[in-house]
């Protein structure tokens, strides 16, 4: 494809040193330059443009099923995505409320251009941070140790390290049936440089693709065909430090509306198939399954009548409207058609067409748990150049980026989250290890010990974890304290009280159709009980010396209904952690180990895992290599041990 | 950083069961399995030779070029063996001294002896065979009978990993579609899966393994042989009976009797279940040294037994050692076999019905061959109920780590069913459907734990 850059600066200049410099501001870079600061390091934030700084060119929404934990986890860790959508949610809402606690996800609409307003506020706002607009070309890498990098202008910045988070910017391509372009998300300019650069230095680059759907003109919808869904009453947040008293009553959020497409939409999705870019072999990138293009729909599932639509409001002072399933590269032309056909848009005005885009990714392997790459030191990778998609998938590998970058410009030591410890441990570590064959996107199923990693507790699991990052204020270290404090002390009050066999007591029991009591029980396992909450539990016995908090009582029912199960979830952590506690050496040579078929030799070869326990979660490899690593491992330990005695 | 291993020397082992046999085998597996054999073996250059071919000739001490036995040796070279490594097998005349003679040889030549399973667990790390799969060679190479031979063989087949992978299907569908209602909880493509759903589902998993369970008693006597012992006083024909149970024309897998007095135990195909003689010498020497034999040494004998076959001398009356024998094995399951009923009948059938509650009592006549088939019989009837085949297609679990593993994921169902009792939510239950799938996973190695290699090998004997 031709450059859009018709030519070079002449001469390049040196600009000020720094000691992180993160390039690209969308939710990856933003964590990562916060954090960085935050930290305490000198940063450099680049950005193409200013006015996309913590864009959303996808869903005007943030959370959902493990995403809107991973939101809460950034928060414990200091980070910012869950403040910034606290301040510019449109609407709030639980979704499975109906199931257990490890799978209740919080998922806000978000008025973008608050957010992006409100982001770009905070980071000019952040003492040690300076943020740019300025599109990177290349890194400068000397012996194999990143050392900063050249911007389009002329500019070349030294720093200690750098992250990069290109986002779909790297050699970003849009396509509309037909039409074709080089360009960044959103008709922004795309980085052309810099992947060139990335191969050059020796990574191995692929190609993904991702999609968008059309936006509508919302005063041209007939609301009146669709379901409306409405946000939440009662107050939820993302951010630990958000309060109830900013929550937004239902009047003032905005609603979602439900709409389907028919029989006839897909009659002009089947006729228009021959221009169809996912079929006509023009798309090469890998694009996601669990987030199809409606082409892709109606071709796998011809037997579905009706796919669901979302209407979702991008903002308050703005009448585009996101058309929620139905990303498409088809011809704008088509897109028109296919959007008339559905109730509620029959007379709908496209305002901007839906696209697909294909960019560069650095193949995951190639990256360490720190999300430092293996070949250029003092580089880091976050977001979607690492393959993932998702604003909250890239916060939470930008914030690990960021404080392993500023760890490395402050002579610290690394930072990994384990799989047992955040969604942000488990993707980065699918990441790694397993690599994505497509853009990856976290789900609750690939969380092995999710009843441990509840949206519920991210401030359990992960605020001490940030205070001694430095990320976390003693202030808000001393709060989080007093409510670890509160729960335990009347986690351990219910273990002691007794609720005896009274009248009211057997009354209440038999009137769930439960069998009356006929001997004491204790408090924290009469709790269990299904019907019964902490509310209906004070009704038997005294309350705490101080009313509890509603999070702390949060906490306390899901730590004393579900113990049975958590203990259990325990339990097979601690398995795990003495296979993650079986190191393979740095310097191991897989092809001198007889025995391993080839294809788990290749891939260990190429991942290096650190632990026997993340070798065995590598595709291809089996039970039998695992085996025989570890023999050849444990001989390798008693031949050490032999040479030295 | 130089590391060394073990784990791919060439090593070798006699693979024939110990004994008196017509011919013994030894087995050499590993790089320099020929370059071993060239050194010790006179013929054909071993070189020149076809991959799995046997090859007459004789084996030499190099040393003092002495011939030491007249062999067939075969040649099977790498990949296609059994370890997946080249393989030579020395054909030898049979006999301890000759076989191990020749052992030697190839010992002081370059290969190492071969740990208990060693064949098999490079079989199974060569990628040759999956872990159910290599199990099944180790039971049957010790399957005592043709009953046993056929469960082992089914499960080498595959069957029981056929029917794991099935079963882990289902559970899996299910997990998937619990996990598609968290993770689109808005997306109305996928039916909710219920609380009442999920119980179907996990209490039709339940029952299929309970079944699968069910075959793991007689499975286990199938492959450990039915322990059994022959108690009674002195001269009340212990040992007819016994040579009754060990004629000649019932095939006897391993260890071939009288080679030695050290022989404790001694299979006996009694129809199709193999019967474990304890203590037989014990029986055999009672014709050196009656008088040792008695209660006391009984025993030992009985604690161990699954069945007891107590036998009485119908012809005379019942002694005192007679009723401390009976009260010895009270509780057992028992055959009370009265013998010599050729001769005048003295015992008391009603006494004998009221010492031993009413057990199973059968006539015989050792000596003329009477009521030895009823009793057989009998012992087959106690042990398979009519109900239970071991037709071809049937899967019959036999492994003791196949059973653990079975009884876990039977208990994590139980536990899904307990947990929707208790009103749990469907994603808290799902985790107990999860665990029961990587357990089903487990047996046929399809995820990884690691003790489990460890404990596998540790169990195996010498063999193939």
């Amino acid at each position: 494809m031709k450059s859009l850059r018709v030519s070079d600066v002449k001469q390049k200049y040196r600009g000020k040193n720094y000691d992180v410099i993160v390039v690209g501001a969308g939710h990856a870079g933003c964590e990562a330059a916060l954090a960085a600061a935050r930290m305490g390091n000198k940063t450099l934030i680049l950005t193409i443009n200013l006015d996309m700084v913590a864009f959303m060119p996808c869903n005007p929404s943030v959370g959902g099923p493990a995403k809107g934990t991973v939101v809460r986890e950034v928060d414990a860790l200091g980070g910012e995505m869950g403040r910034n959508i606290d301040k510019t949610y449109i609407q709030m809402r639980m979704l499975n409320t109906g199931k257990g606690p490890a799978v209740q996800a919080l998922r806000a609409q978000a008025d973008k251009h608050a957010y992006h307003a409100e982001m770009k506020h905070t980071l000019e706002n952040e003492p040690n941070l300076t943020l740019r607009q300025a599109i990177v070309d290349s890194l400068i890498v000397e012996d194999g140790l990143c050392k900063g990098v050249v911007t389009n202008t002329g500019a070349k910045y030294f720093a200690k390290a750098v992250v990069i988070a290109a986002g779909t910017a790297a050699r970003g391509k849009i396509i509309i049936g037909e039409l074709m372009y080089a360009s960044g998300p959103n008709n922004s300019q795309p980085a052309e440089k810099l992947s060139g650069n990335l191969e050059e230095l020796g990574f191995d680059l692929e190609r993904f693709k991702t999609g968008t759907p059309p936006r509508v003109d919302g005063t041209t919808i007939d609301y009146s065909k669709a379901e409306e869904q409405p946000g939440d009453a009662t107050p939820h947040h993302f951010s630990f430090e958000s309060s109830d008293k900013n929550y937004l009553s239902v009047k003032d959020q905005l609603s979602c509306w439900l709409t389907y497409t028919n029989e006839t939409t897909h009659k002009i999705i089947r006729e228009n198939l021959d221009r169809a870019p996912m079929f006509t072999g023009v798309i090469e990138g890998v694009g996601p399954r669990y987030c199809p293009s409606i082409e892709d729909k109606i071709v796998r599932f011809a037997d579905k009548s009706r796919h669901q639509l979302f209407l979702e409001p991008e903002g308050r002072k703005t009448e585009e409207w996101y058309v929620d399933g139905l990303s498409t590269s088809m011809p704008e032309e088509v897109q028109q058609k296919m959007l008339h056909t559905v109730a509620g848009l029959e007379n709908a005005e496209m305002m901007r067409p839906g696209y697909a885009i294909e960019y560069d990714v650095v193949a995951p392997y190639q990256l360490k748990p720190t999300l430092e790459t293996k070949i250029v030191r003092n580089l880091f990778t976050a977001g979607q150049t690492n393959g993932t998609s998702g604003y909250e998938e890239a916060a939470g590998q930008g914030i690990i980026a960021g404080i392993n970058a500023g760890r490395r410009a402050l002579g610290k030591g690394p930072f990994v989250l384990k799989r047992n410890e955040a969604y942000i441990g488990v993707m980065i570590d699918d990441l790694v290890t397993k690599g994505t064959k497509e853009p990856y996107r976290l789900l609750t199923s690939r969380a092995e010990y999710r009843l441990l990693l509840r949206t519920d507790n991210a401030d359990m699991r992960l605020t001490e974890k940030g205070h001694e990052l430095g990320l976390i204020s003693d202030d808000r270290y001393a709060k989080f304290l007093d409510k670890k404090r509160a729960i335990d002390s009347e986690i351990q009050r219910l273990n002691q009280i007794r609720i005896k066999p009274s009248d009211a007591v057997n009354q209440f029991v038999e009137a769930h159709g439960d069998k009356p009591l006929k001997d004491g029980v204790l408090a924290s396992v009469f709790l269990r009980r299904p019907y019964v909450n902490y509310q209906t539990l004070l009704q038997f016995i005294a309350a705490p010396d101080a009313p509890l908090d509603r999070h702390v009582v949060e906490q306390v029912e899901i730590q004393t209904k579900y113990a049975g199960y958590i203990a259990k979830a325990e339990a097979s952590v601690e398995k795990m952690k003495r296979m993650e506690a079986k190191r393979i050496p740095d310097r191991i040579d897989y092809q001198a180990i007889d025995g391993i078929a080839t294809e788990a030799r290749q891939k260990l070869q190429k991942i290096h895992p650190e632990t026997l326990a993340q070798a065995s979660r590598i595709s291809g490899v089996n039970p039998a290599d695992i085996a025989i690593l570890s023999v050849y491992i444990q001989q390798g330990k008693i031949a050490k041990l032999k040479k030295s005695v | 950083m130089v590391l060394t291993t073990t784990e791919f020397d060439t090593i070798a082992a006699i693979s024939t069961p110990p004994g008196e046999g017509g011919i013994s085998i030894v087995r050499i597996s590993g790089e320099e399995a020929l370059d071993v054999a060239k050194k010790i073996y006179r013929g054909k250059s071993l070189d020149k030779v076809a991959s799995n071919t046997i090859n007459y000739g004789h084996i030499i001490d190099p040393s003092t070029g002495q011939e030491i036995d007249e062999v067939m040796l075969s040649v099977m070279r790498a990949p296609h063996t059994y370890t997946k490594e080249d393989i030579i097998e020395i054909n030898c005349h049979g006999g301890i001294v000759a076989t191990n003679r020749i052992l030697q040889l190839v010992i002081s030549n370059g290969a190492r002896m071969a740990e208990p399973g060693e064949f098999t667990k490079r079989a199974f790390l060569n990628g040759r065979i999956d872990l159910s799969q290599s199990e099944a060679v180790m039971d049957l190479i010790e399957a005592k009978t043709d009953r046993s031979m056929k469960a082992a063989i089914n499960q080498l087949d595959g069957n029981l990993s056929h029917l794991i992978k099935h079963l882990r299907k289902d559970i899996l569908d299910v997990l998937a579609q619990v996990e598609v209602n968290i993770d689109y909880p808005e997306y109305d493509d996928v039916e909710t899966m219920t609380s009442k759903l999920l119980r179907e589902k996990a209490t039709d998993v339940h029952k299929r393994i309970v079944q699968l369970l069910q075959t793991a008693k007689q499975g286990k006597i199938l492959r450990d042989g039915l322990a059994t012992s022959i108690i009674g006083r002195p001269n009340v024909g212990k040992s007819s009976l016994l040579n009754h149970l060990l004629h000649e024309d019932k095939a006897i897998v391993t260890d071939v009797p009288g080679t030695t007095r050290d022989v404790l135990e001694e299979y006996a195909n009694v129809q199709g279940v193999p019967l474990k003689l304890v203590d037989t010498a014990g029986i055999r020497d009672t014709t050196d040294k009656v008088e040792k034999i008695g209660v006391d040494r009984s025993r030992k004998a009985i604690a161990s037994a699954d069945l007891i076959l107590l036998v009485l001398n119908a012809s005379e009356e019942l002694t005192d050692e007679d009723r401390q024998l009976i009260k010895a094995t009270n509780g057992k399951q028992r055959i009370v076999v009265l013998n010599k009923t050729d001769l005048p009948i003295k015992l008391k059938l009603n006494e004998i019905k009221q010492l031993t509650h009413a057990d199973h009592i059968i006539s015989t006549s050792a000596i003329k061959s009477d009521g030895l088939k009823e009793l057989e019989k009998l012992i087959s009837k106690m042990f398979f109920d009519e109900g239970i085949s071991s037709s071809q297609n049937d899967v019959m679990v036999t492994n003791a780590r196949h059973i653990g593993l079975l009884n876990q994921a039977k208990q994590a169902l139980e536990d899904v069913i307990k947990g929707l009792d208790t009103g749990m939510p469907v994603d808290l239950v799902q985790i107990d459907m999860t665990r029961c799938w990587d357990l089903l996973g487990e047996i046929t190695g399809d995820s990884y734990q690691d003790e489990l290699i460890d404990q596998l090998f540790s169990q195996f004997c010498l063999g193939k």
